[in-house]
Order: structure tokens, then C-alpha cells, then sequence
């Protein structure tokens, strides 16, 4: 087979996927053009593969393949399935909005439990509701990026939040994404608008409900952080280990804010995060955590642009892999400093910990800068565990695989010791624990 | 019945024979010094006896309590009660001490059929270890050995050596890179901890530490043999006479 013949066979499927969609998309007709002109910008691209610079190490065509067919909207039992779900990664003390095979569910969350401060719609509803205008800011793509295009088009739901201005959130907001349907896609896109002058915690979780697998996520967020806002932001990325997950986040940071964001990766055979970080107002400082850990023959990409719009900003960029059997982990970092973007200091480091001879690590850092008076950096290391402390741990009593957990648990803590709150930093930390539960 | 008894040990490290058929017997509660110059081959004994990894025994046996410790991981020899204590402690960033001496504590128990040490039991026992160890709490919270002086990594051998209560502690070169009063602190601690049922086997190129860590016995160690035992006096006699008598000898 050529590649002329994959590709109209690819285009084929697509527009299959979109007509027997069409009827689950929320929209006014003028919404709904805008979604088939966003498809359409999918169908000319195709799914991203190696030839196209920004996805040269994920090549989804090899790596995904096709675009599975949308997932049924959940009916009661697939809801209760997702409700036990739910609670095994619930967060203590957080406000929980569940999305469910990519539909929001009112009563698997704490709606009524929000701060009146908050507000929350449902994706659905503004896009059935709201002024044509709203709908297209909602629905914003890009023309180059397909996965985006497609998200556009075939998003069914996502919440709405906005924060008001002043607001002092106790509860963290924590965004589930439960996924029921073996075997199909799942689309959201969501929104939060945190005001200025707000202290608030995001938490969003990507889990499987029971044996659920083989399925795809393709999610989208676009967050704003208000000026002078104090805002955590933790990731963490569970699906079953034979779906896909593919996100981009579009992230504009106001001036003089604090922004923590701290993503892990632990689920799916193939995964993708891309951040889009704007610092769009001076004197604010960002600090951006990963974690992978990868096993078996899975694909880990983070993939962060980090643009520095404006003078005087600080961008910290600490990353962490654990790559074990044959597994593939890659980061991608891009700091732009803008002409004008003075007095940046923007740092990048990377580093992965290789546990077998086959496991691979992909590091491509960039730096783009336009500006005269800067300060930015990176770096990167690949390598294994220190023979030297493995000894010493063993000489000590420790087993060999819990000798090596102990390291990869240090190695990792650099990144997740970013993460403020003790409760969640104990979570994140039990997740990891179980990951390397699985391993022994 | 011997602790120890290695018998006729013969250790290869890429290629080149290190040690060439050494024999030595260790009793329960005795104190053995072994002294040697550089390259003579004690480290690797120590390191053989810990299991570490790069060290090809090609023949003879070290027997532990009567059962063959080559046989043995490095951690179950620790489980059984052995202890090196290291010439030199890596560092290890990003595990607290604290969290290390439970961890490898309960391993230890757990490798023995025992039960897990509650955490109020644990805490106690470290506290009052480190006090007579002059070890700061503060200094527990840190990546282990971070930013530890020479003379504290020397301490938290000793107190590791206190928490897990082994039956054989070697102590490899304990003496090196500390000053005179971080000696005394560390060989108080010890000799503290030396009792009828614990042997110690103190490796040093130097009589110094045998100040303060008597030996009931010395050995002379050259070119990958003991060449002469004997009591603390010998130790002396090597102070005024130096090694290369024995280097002739071998």
C-alpha cells in the first residue's frame, strides 16, 4: 500500500467520524459550520506523523493509527460504573466535576458544594445557548495543529468555570475525566477563567472505570489567570495502559501571578500533552513540573511552548522520566523571548532515568529569543541508576527492586516537592508509589 | 561455632587475582583489627564479604553462622547481620535519612519473618541512638549524607549500625578524612555498641584507631594475604616498624 492510498483511506474514516457525530454536537447552526470548517482543516492534515516538525517524535498515524468512532453518551450503568471510579481518585476536600466518556455528569458532582464565587456551565450549554461570538472563542483552533482542528470539531462537552475577582478557593476544583467505552473516542473541552487577584487549586484526572481500555481522549483546556492570582495547576494522567491520550492546554498568564503547573504521566500507551504557556503581563513567575513514568511499550510526549510576551517574568521548567522496558519519553521545551520580553530569565532541565537498554528518551529543548537582556538555559540528561547508592541501599537490607524504587522515588521528588499543598503532593506521591508497585 | 570464617578466598576483579587464599575466622564478641598497606587488599575483603558487585570469588568460602554467605544478596547478608560500615557513605539526594533507616529497617525485619517496627518505637529508638551520637534531628530530615561533614557520614554508619543491631560489623577505614574529636565520637559510638554477642572487624591502614577501638586481635594484611596474627601489640610493633618487613615476607 502507498502512501497516497493510507492517506485518502485515513480521510475516508474522518469524515465518517464527523457525519455520524454530527447529531452530538452541541451548536447553532452557525457553531456547527465553524466545527466542519475546523474538521475540515483535520482532513486536509491528516493525524500528525514524523515529517511534521513539532510531532516528529510522536508520529500518531504509526503510533494511533485511525480516530476511533465517538463514544456513546453514558447511559445509567456506564454512569455508575464511572461513579466507583470516581471515587477511587477522589481528592479529600475537592470539588469534584466529572466528565464521563466525554459528558459532564451533574450528579457525579459537587455542583451545589461550589463557592458561589465560582461558576460553572457546562461546554454544552453555552454552545446551545450563547451569542455565536462566545461560541467561536470556545471553539479557538489553530491551523496547523490537526489533533486541535479536531478537537474543535468533535468536542460534546466540557465546563465552563470562571472564578470571580478576589476570590480565596479552600477546596481545590478537580476535573475527572472517567473514561466508560472500550474502544471509542472521547472529546471535551473545557474552560477556566480565574480572576484577578484569586487563590484557587485545579486538579484534573484522566482514570479508566474497571477493566475500560482501549480507547482514545482527545481534550482540550484554555485557561486564563487573572492578574495578581496565586494559581496551582496539577495534571495527572492515569488512563488504562492500552488507550491514548492526547491534550493541549492554551494557557495566558496575567501580570504580577504565580503559576504552578505539575503534570504526571502514568497511564496510556500513547500520550501527548501540549502546553501552550503566554505570559501576557510583567512580574509574574511560572513554575512548570512534569513527571513520566513509563513502562512496557509506552509513548510519553510533553511537548511546552513557553512565550514570554512581556518583560520581567521568571519561567521555571523541571522535568523528570523514568523510563523502563521499552518504553519512549519525550520532552519538548520551547522558550520564546519576545523582542521586547527584557529582563527574562527562563530555565529548562530536564533529566531521564533509563531502567532497561531499550528504553528511550527524546530531549529537544529550544530556545527562540529576540530580546538582549536576558537570562535562559537548559539542560538535559539521560542515564541509569547510580550503581554506587544502589549497593549501599542493598548492603542495607533493601531489596534490589525496592532499592530501586527508593532512587526513582528521589529522582522524581525534585519535580513533584514543587507541588505546595501536602495533601495533594501526598497524593501525587501515592500514585507514583503504585506505579512502582506495578513494576515489582 | 565461628561468626565468620573465610577460608582460603581467592577474589578476582577483572582478571587481576586481588586476593590469593585468605583465611581468617572471626568468634562472636571478638574485636579483629586487620592492618595492611595500600593495596593489600583489605577493602576488597570487606567489599566481598557485603557482596558488592565487580568481585569474582574463584575460590574458597566465607561461612556466616555456619551458612555460605556467598551464596547470599547483598541484602540478605544485611538481613542476616552483616554490616559494612563504608570508607566512604554515598549521598543519597531526594530520601530523608529518617524515611532510609525505616525503610531499610522493616526490610531487614520483613527478611526475617519479624514484624515491622510501629512508628512511635522507631522514632524512640532513633532519637535516643542520635543523642548518644551527638547526631542533630535536623541532620534526619536531610537527603541522606547531603551535606554531611566526614565526621557525621561516619556517624550515620554508627548509628545505622546501633538501629539495625547486626552480629558482624566491618568497619572499612572508618578513621579516614576524620579529625581526632570526630574519631572519638565515632569509636565511642562503637564501642558502645560492642557486646559478647557482636564481633567487630576494624580495617585500618593506621595504629591510630586502635587507640580507641582495642583489638583482642590483629591481623596483618600484604599482597592479598594474612601474613601474621597476633595480639593489640602487634599493632604497635607495626606503628614503630612499618609494613615493608611483611611486604618482604609475602
Amino acid at each position: 500500500m502507498n502512501v497516497a492510498v493510507a492517506k485518502t483511506g485515513g480521510s475516508r474514516a474522518v469524515s465518517d467520524l464527523f457525519a455520524s457525530a454530527e447529531g452530538r454536537l452541541p451548536g447553532s447552526p452557525d457553531v456547527i459550520a465553524l466545527r466542519r470548517e475546523a474538521f475540515e482543516t483535520y482532513e486536509r492534515l491528516g493525524l500528525p506523523h514524523r515529517r511534521i516538525e513539532e510531532w516528529k517524535y510522536t508520529d500518531l498515524r504509526a503510533l494511533i493509527g485511525e480516530v476511533l468512532p465517538l463514544a456513546a453518551a453514558p447511559d445509567a450503568a456506564a454512569l455508575k460504573r464511572a461513579a466507583e471510579a470516581v471515587k477511587a481518585h477522589a481528592i479529600a476536600g475537592a470539588r469534584k466535576l466529572v466528565l464521563v466518556d466525554g459528558v459532564f455528569a451533574a450528579d457525579l458532582s459537587d455542583v451545589s458544594a461550589l463557592a458561589s464565587e465560582v461558576s460553572l456551565k457546562t461546554l454544552q450549554e453555552v454552545l446551545a445557548n450563547e451569542a455565536n461570538a462566545a461560541a467561536g472563542d470556545l471553539l479557538q483552533t489553530t491551523a496547523t495543529d490537526a489533533v486541535i482542528s479536531l478537537n474543535a470539531a468533535m468536542a460534546t462537552d466540557g465546563v465552563v468555570v470562571s472564578v470571580a475577582d478576589g476570590t480565596q478557593l479552600s477546596a481545590p476544583i478537580h476535573i475527572i475525566h472517567v473514561a466508560t467505552a472500550t474502544g471509542a473516542s472521547a472529546f471535551t473541552r473545557s474552560h477556566l477563567r480565574i480572576g484577578k487577584n484569586v487563590r484557587a487549586t485545579v486538579v484534573e484526572s484522566f482514570v479508566a472505570a474497571g477493566k475500560t481500555g482501549g480507547y482514545q481522549i482527545n481534550d482540550a483546556l484554555i485557561l486564563w489567570v487573572g492578574d495578581d492570582a496565586d494559581v496551582a495547576h496539577i495534571r495527572l494522567m492515569d488512563d488504562a495502559p492500552d488507550a491514548a491520550n492526547i491534550t493541549s492546554q492554551f494557557v495566558t498568564v496575567g501580570a504580577n501571578v504565580k503559576f504552578n503547573f505539575f503534570n504526571m504521566t502514568t497511564g496510556a500507551a500513547v500520550s501527548r500533552l501540549q502546553g501552550f504557556i503566554t505570559l501576557a503581563g510583567e512580574g509574574s513567575e511560572l513554575s512548570v513540573n512534569g513527571v513520566n513514568l513509563l513502562q512496557k511499550t509506552e509513548h510519553g510526549d510533553t511537548t511546552l511552548v513557553v512565550d514570554h510576551a512581556v518583560p520581567n517574568c521568571v519561567s521555571r521548567e523541571t522535568f523528570r522520566a523514568v523510563i523502563d522496558d521499552r518504553a519512549h519519553s519525550v520532552f519538548q521545551g520551547r522558550i520564546i523571548v519576545r523582542p521586547d520580553a527584557q529582563k527574562t530569565d527562563g530555565k529548562m532541565m530536564t533529566r531521564a532515568l533509563l531502567l532497561s537498554d531499550e528504553a528511550e528518551a527524546d530531549n529537544k529543548p529550544e530556545l527562540e529569543i529576540f530580546a538582549d537582556d536576558v537570562s535562559c538555559g537548559h539542560g538535559a540528561t539521560a542515564g541509569a541508576l547510580d550503581e554506587s547508592l544502589l549497593f549501599y541501599l542493598k548492603a542495607r537490607g533493601l531489596p534490589e527492586k525496592q532499592a530501586q524504587a527508593l532512587l526513582i522515588q528521589a529522582f522524581v521528588g525534585e519535580a513533584i516537592e514543587q507541588i505546595a499543598d501536602d495533601g495533594l503532593r501526598e497524593h501525587v506521591i501515592g500514585i507514583a508509589e503504585r506505579w512502582l508497585e506495578r513494576r515489582q | 561455632m565461628a561468626l565468620l570464617e573465610v577460608k582460603d578466598l581467592k577474589v578476582r576483579v577483572e582478571e587481576r587475582e586481588i586476593l590469593h587464599g585468605l583465611t581468617l575466622t572471626v568468634n562472636e564478641g571478638e574485636i579483629h583489627a586487620i592492618m595492611g598497606p595500600n593495596g593489600s587488599g583489605k577493602s576488597t575483603l570487606s567489599h566481598v564479604i557485603a557482596g558488592k558487585p565487580g568481585y569474582e570469588v574463584t575460590d574458597g568460602q566465607i561461612l556466616f553462622k555456619g551458612e555460605d554467605l556467598l551464596e547470599m544478596s547483598p541484602d540478605e547478608r544485611a538481613a542476616k547481620g552483616v554490616f559494612l560500615a563504608f570508607q566512604y557513605p554515598v549521598e543519597i539526594p531526594g530520601v530523608t535519612t529518617m524515611n532510609f533507616l525505616r525503610t531499610a529497617l522493616n526490610a531487614q525485619r520483613k527478611a526475617r519473618g519479624e514484624s515491622e517496627l510501629m512508628v512511635p518505637d522507631f522514632l524512640k529508638k532513633v532519637r535516643e541512638v542520635s543523642k548518644s551520637l551527638n547526631i542533630p534531628q535536623d541532620m534526619l530530615k536531610r537527603g541522606v549524607n547531603v551535606g554531611f561533614s566526614g565526621g557525621e557520614k561516619k556517624r550515620n554508619e554508627v548509628l545505622q549500625m546501633a538501629l539495625f543491631e547486626p552480629s558482624l560489623c566491618i568497619l572499612d577505614e572508618m578513621d579516614s578524612g576524620l579529625d581526632i574529636d570526630a574519631l572519638r565520637i565515632a569509636a565511642d559510638g562503637v564501642n558502645a555498641l560492642h557486646s559478647p554477642k557482636r564481633a567487630m572487624v576494624v580495617i585500618t591502614h593506621y595504629q591510630r584507631l586502635l587507640n580507641y577501638i582495642v583489638p583482642d586481635i590483629v591481623h596483618v594484611m600484604s599482597k592479598g594475604r594474612v601474613v601474621k596474627s597476633g595480639g593489640k601489640e602487634l599493632a604497635l610493633e607495626l606503628e614503630a616498624s612499618g609494613y615493608a618487613q611483611f611486604e618482604d615476607a609475602a
